[in-house]
């Protein structure tokens, strides 16, 4: 079911598999307004792919199709070797689609442990009344799931927060929960929405080494959308730049750096 | 497959120890580790399995007795394993400071000549790797969180839990070899080797032998009553000779339980789950709970302030008298009940001190408010004094004999004298065996018939018989007009105020007294936010002319508290500034135990020294500072000088002629 293909070696020596995704020839629109147009790319197994571009570019846009909540007017998204069909959010993230959003979506109330335990929910299946009673199958599926849940808090180094609610962390810390709870749905793919937006300099260095971590750990295919360029490059393997709608470039950071029509996007030319 | 030769008789080492405890307290706990938010539990058969599959890695992978390993990491169970697995391959475990820069490390790993590296994790991984070009014994690293590490070149890096695997593999070949090098292992063999952190100079490796270890954790133990059944928690770096005599040597000889946190942020929260019954804190800790808690009291409702305020005062009054067991009126015992009821119970709780029976501080003077804080909320805190060539002891307070001023008397086994000089010098069963490839140093401080040199002045008070230190015995001086200067014992009257985190004191051969201060951030940035005071950084808060002016009080109050001793009036701050940066080991500054480089900060900070002595108002200074990752940078700043007013002196040195 996999692409033929069999992929490439990065610069540090890591194998990227097999095509896991693919956009073809995606449009969108809303009514008159032509938010991407006819757009194309792919997304590799085990890759860090980073989608970047000036504001209203399009790039929100894009990872929203990837994530199911918008339906592409033209065009298909292509998840594992077939054509994904029309789908709400929630069977998409059944499929292993996680994201995290550009404005913080935790439930600032609940402690980071039950928000990250959230991200399980795909993972569970006991009854309402199996739930209600603490008994049986809720209770294995819970123990099940706080280990795993464990795991991410150690991984991520967010184990003093624990029973911290969320409401009271600063917001480098609840960027790192979202991470969390999207990891904890355990996702092949993993959506991040400008993940080091609004950080100082400490936080974007902590978060690019933990995005380097899962994705070198789990092997957890990452697209990313972010705004600082020097994050981008170091961190992806491929990118794809997008210019109102319509995208400009394709390729490793170096290719994209010197490409003259991502460099006339940036720093605008003359007309 | 645990070792079976353990004879009651020959307990001369720790993995005889440990064999011993796997048979008399095989169930019990020896050791947890919270992790994946749960306390993970090893049993002491458990443990000794654990130790005895490492030994066999290790000695499958090539280790030769005698060889040293370097053990780096934070307090966890593996760590401590590997320590007693080291000694039962017949090598020495030799800890390092886990905060230790590249250099740092590289300088200690050169010169003990280690073989292993033992390192937690990866960052510990990379700082060895760093250096190793440099290292020409150096052959194989172990480490244990394998997070971040599948990438690495594994021709001499190997996973600890590979290396258990793999000697657990080979144990039928390598086992009789196991057994003759623990078998071979007596009083005199070498325990372990610390690296002081010497306040000046390069760290001398100091070698302690079984017979120092399990003697003076016997001693100690039987001194306090441990037993099996305590609970501590080790959080203190294990390269410090504390953390060993605790979390190994009292830890083996009785059988109690060492907790390790879960990382050093979650401390505090794992302090309170543990309630450990036997704890040591250095001075520094007691005082942030203490400020925490004060800081946390005034954010209280009014009930619970008048209560905290109206209990605490009858607390003071016969806590410690109770505590010592001394008579103590009806009435203030029943009020007494009512507060631990109502407030000392669940304050002691709350900071993880419920089930204390003996609490330890030493290392730094601990101001005596904070001292008297613990002590009338009924928490058994005493003091002890020593040094990592006496195994740590060298002189403690028995319980109902405790003060703020004085470090008790001499441990058991300890002999103490008082040189001529004021210095201390001590012989005891735990003197150090030599210091590593010294033999010059080692004759400078230890004679021939086993007396060693403390570096440190002190007297026995003659009411009490209860020994006093005054300051370190070089630091100790004459001023101009030939009265005495001891730095110490000014700085820490300034360090006991919540305000001041640290002071340097000049004034050795000089007509008057001067100090640096630093502000503690915590309790001076309370403040300003409370008074909606804005500032940005530490530099622009220290510079702050309500904070200068706060401070000055301090230390004229210093002063007329100094002025009250005749000895020492001469000491009397009559400028000071508050420093633009704080004080950090990373820049040299301080000791990795935190004690103040004094030499090197007079260099470092010639120009503000000498503009406190030449009446300069203002000065502009540029101070290198290095950062975490290493990198240096630079901050500039213009600080205000003040002067102090100063005391009158209670007693003329004229009129005492």
């Amino acid at each position: 079911m996999m692409d033929a293909d069999a992929g490439y070696v990065t610069e540090d020596g890591r194998q990227i598999g097999g095509v896991l995704m693919e956009m073809k020839n995606i449009t969108l629109r809303f009514g008159g307004v032509v938010a991407i147009k006819d757009i194309s790319f792919d997304i590799r197994e085990g890759e860090i792919r980073a989608i970047i571009g000036p504001n209203g570019a399009g790039k929100s846009s894009m990872l929203n199709i990837i994530s199911g909540f918008y339906t592409p007017s033209e065009g298909a998204v292509w998840y594992k070797g077939a054509p994904r069909p029309a789908m709400r959010p929630y069977e998409v993230a059944r499929m292993g689609v996680a994201r995290t959003f550009q404005n913080i979506a935790l439930f600032e109330g609940m402690t980071v442990l039950d928000n990250v335990m959230t991200g399980r929910l795909t993972h569970m299946n006991a009854g309402i009344a199996s739930q209600a009673l603490w008994w049986g199958k809720a209770r294995d599926e819970e123990v099940a799931n706080r280990e795993k849940v464990e795991e991410i808090i150690d991984f991520l180094e967010i184990q003093a927060i624990r029973k911290t609610p969320v409401g009271r962390l600063p917001y480098g810390l609840k960027k790192r929960v979202e991470l969390a709870r999207a990891l904890a749905a355990e996702p092949s793919i993993l959506l991040l929405d400008e993940p080091m937006a609004g950080m100082n300099v400490e936080e974007k260095e902590d978060m690019s080494r933990f995005i380097l971590d899962v994705n070198d750990e789990f092997g957890t295919t990452i697209a990313l959308i972010e705004h600082d360029m020097g994050v981008v490059m170091d961190l992806s393997d491929r990118v794809v730049v997008m210019d109102y709608g319509k995208k400009i470039g394709d390729g490793t950071p170096d290719e994209v750096r010197n490409n003259q029509d991502v460099i006339d996007a940036y720093l605008g030319v003359q007309h | 497959m645990v070792n079976t030769q353990a004879s009651a008789g020959a307990l001369e080492s720790f993995p005889a120890l440990l064999a011993r405890n796997a048979q008399l307290y095989s169930g019990k706990p020896a050791n947890r580790e919270k992790e994946f938010g749960i306390w993970q539990t090893w049993s002491w058969a458990e443990a000794a399995v654990e130790i005895e599959k490492l030994a066999l890695g290790l000695i499958n992978l090539g280790i030769q007795p005698g060889d040293h390993i370097a053990i780096i990491g934070r307090n966890r169970p593996y760590l401590y394993w590997s320590m007693v697995a080291a000694q039962a391959a017949g090598a020495v475990p030799v800890p390092l400071y886990q905060d230790a820069n590249a250099e740092e490390m590289a300088y200690v790993l050169d010169h003990c000549g280690a073989r292993f590296v033992i390192a937690g994790d990866q960052e510990q991984v990379d700082k060895v790797i760093e250096v190793q070009e440099t290292l020409h014994q150096f052959e194989h690293m172990i480490y244990l969180d394998p997070r971040g590490m599948r990438k690495y070149d594994h021709t001499r890096l190997h996973e600890y839990s590979h290396v258990q695997e793999q000697g657990y593999a080979a144990r039928d070949e390598l086992t009789p070899e196991l057994n003759r090098r623990r078998d071979a292992l007596n009083y005199d063999s070498t325990c372990v080797m610390l690296y002081t952190s010497g306040t000046t100079g390069k760290p001398k490796g100091v070698v302690l032998s079984n017979r120092n270890m399990i003697e003076t954790a016997k001693n100690s133990s039987e001194f306090d009553h441990l037993r099996a059944g305590d609970e501590v928690l080790a959080y203190l770096p294990m390269a410090w000779v504390g953390d060993f005599i605790f979390s190994i040597g009292q830890a083996y000889w009785t059988g109690f339980c060492v907790n390790c946190p879960e990382s050093p942020e979650t401390m505090m929260a794992d302090l309170r789950e543990i309630g450990p019954s036997y704890y040591f804190a250095p001075p520094r800790i007691f005082e942030t709970q203490l400020t925490q808690t004060m800081i946390r009291m005034e954010d209280a409702g009014k009930t619970k302030k008048w209560l905290f305020d109206h209990f605490m005062a009858h607390a003071r009054k016969v806590g410690p008298a109770i505590l010592d067991g001394k008579s103590v009126g009806m009435m203030d015992r029943l009020k007494y009940a009512m507060g631990e009821f109502l407030v000392y119970g669940p304050l002691k709780n709350m900071l993880g001190f419920g089930q204390v029976r003996v609490g330890y501080t030493a290392g730094e003077a601990i101001g005596p408010e904070i001292f008297d804080f613990y002590r009338a909320l009924g928490i058994n805190l005493k003091q002890l004094y020593g040094q990592t060539e006496a195994s740590v002891f060298i002189t403690q307070q028995p319980d109902g004999e405790v003060r703020s001023d004085t470090v008790g008397v001499p441990s058991p086994g300890v002999e103490v004298r008082i040189a001529d000089s004021g210095e201390v010098f001590y012989r005891s069963p735990g003197t150090f065996v030599e210091y590593y490839k010294n033999p010059e140093s080692t004759r400078d401080t230890k004679d021939a018939e086993g007396w060693v040199a403390t570096g440190d002045a002190g007297f026995f008070e003659p009411s009490t018989g209860h020994l006093r230190i005054i300051d370190r015995a070089k630091d100790v001086g004459q001023m101009a007009d030939g009265s005495l200067f001891a730095p110490k014992y000014v700085e820490n009257k300034l360090k006991f105020f919540p305000n001041i985190l640290e002071a340097v004191v000049f004034g050795a051969g000089k007509d008057r007294c001067t100090a640096f201060i630093n502000i503690d951030l915590t309790a001076v940035g309370n403040w300003a936010e409370r008074n909606n005071i804005a500032y940005a950084s530490y530099q622009e808060l220290a510079g702050h002319p309500q904070v200068l002016e706060t401070i000055q009080k301090h230390v004229e109050e210093v002063n007329r508290s100094v002025a009250q001793d005749e000895m020492l009036s001469g000491c009397q701050i009559h400028r000071f500034l508050v420093l633009h940066k704080e004080l950090d080991a990373d820049d040299g500054e301080l000791t990795r135990t935190r004690k103040v480089r004094r030499k090197i900060i007079a260099e470092k900070f010639d120009d503000l020294v000498g503009a406190l002595y030449d009446g300069s108002p203002t000065i502009y200074t540029e101070t290198e500072v290095t950062y975490e990752d290493g990198r240096k940078g630079k901050i500039r700043a213009t600080l205000e000088l003040r002067d102090a007013a100063v005391a009158p002196v209670a007693h003329q040195r004229v009129a005492a002629e």
